[in-house]
């Protein structure tokens, strides 16, 4: 079995790296400060098994998780027991280790991971959505072609060479750019609010200042991009 | 006053001295840079990234044999996540206590 560590504390991948180095027949293959690294290293190799602190800056754990189409197993590293009850919403995840990790925990976790069959992620595009060839997108995430119902988008983020895609059920990672990715997006759904943000305009449910609120996010909006973005309101 | 300890570590060990010096030499580089980044959000008054870094400080604090140190810093994190800074001194203390034993070690 083979492993990767994803932490951004310098000193917890090393301990891991040494609880690793005494079980035979794993072999870590790689460790990452952040979860964007780790994301180019899996689309290009086969990883059984993720150590995945969970408190991460940015891009934390559980968003690490949602961009994986067919996650392996996971075994989550945190010093905060609060998150165990959200772990239990991924398959995918195995054990839920609490740093500092002692030995005889860890190796618990590692007999669970063995036995434990690789399973789909819970989350996903239901069958139920289906939607025409105009109103679809198709992303290439762990070599694969995703297609994602453009009006489930309701945010693009810029995330330096890749872009963050958020949709009602699930995040994509994607190799591309915001300026590619607005080429391919309806005009009449999607507003680019800020350099780093376009935005589905429909999904806006309200607007102060200079940011708006879609879903649980609060997105800023440039100067220069407002007044396009209240041209598109219909305003009482 | 705790005082911390690396009974863990020679836990995590079982006596390779290579493997103890690695980690300490880590200890040695990342916990200031984290202390620094933790004081800069703090004097800041970034009081949510200032969260985050205590968050990250507390598994060096109970990694060191700190137990009341971690219930302090916890604690604190959580205050600091809804702007309260209570316990602000407390966590400074903490914190002098591990940076005068990790420049020892």
């Amino acid at each position: 079995m083979n492993c990767i560590i994803i932490d951004d504390e310098k000193t917890a991948r090393a301990i891991i790296n040494r609880l690793c180095s005494t079980k035979e027949g794993l072999t870590v293959l790689n460790e990452f400060p952040n979860a964007i690294e780790a994301i180019k290293f899996l689309n290009q190799h086969q990883v059984d098994l993720i150590f995945l602190d969970i408190h991460m800056p940015s891009f934390n754990g559980f968003d690490f998780i949602q961009t994986l189409k067919n996650p392996p197993r996971i075994i989550l590293t945190t010093s905060d027991p609060n998150f165990a009850i959200a772990a239990f919403e991924y398959e995918c995840i195995v054990d839920y280790l609490i740093k500092p990790i002692l030995p005889p925990r860890f190796e618990k976790a590692i007999r669970k991971a063995t036995s434990s069959a690789i399973k789909q992620s819970t989350s996903g595009i239901s069958d139920s959505q289906k939607s025409t060839i105009e109103d679809e997108l198709y992303v290439n995430i762990d070599r694969r072609l995703i297609k994602i119902d453009m009006t489930s988008i309701y945010l693009i983020e810029a995330k330096g060479d890749y872009i963050l895609i958020k949709t009602d059920n699930d995040n994509y990672i994607v190799h591309s750019t915001l300026k590619k990715v607005e080429e391919k997006l309806p005009p009449s759904l999607f507003l680019k609010v800020h350099r780093s943000y376009i935005i589905n305009i429909k999904q806006i449910i309200d607007i102060e200042d200079n940011s708006v609120l879609i879903k649980k996010d609060v997105i800023p909006v440039s100067r220069s991009n407002k007044p396009e973005l209240m041209r598109r309101l219909n305003l009482l | 006053m705790e005082h911390p300890n690396i009974s863990y570590l020679q836990e995590l060990s079982g006596g390779d001295i290579p493997f103890e010096r690695k980690i300490i030499a880590i200890l040695k580089e990342e916990f200031p840079e984290e202390k620094k980044v933790y004081y800069e959000n703090f004097e800041g008054k970034n009081f949510k990234l200032a969260a985050n870094s205590v968050h990250k400080l507390r598994h060096k604090i109970n990694m060191l044999g700190l137990e009341k140190g971690y219930k302090t810093a916890e604690a604190f994190e959580n205050n600091l996540r809804n702007d309260d800074i209570t316990l602000s001194e407390e966590f400074d203390g903490i914190l002098q206590n591990l940076t005068n034993y990790i420049e020892r070690l």
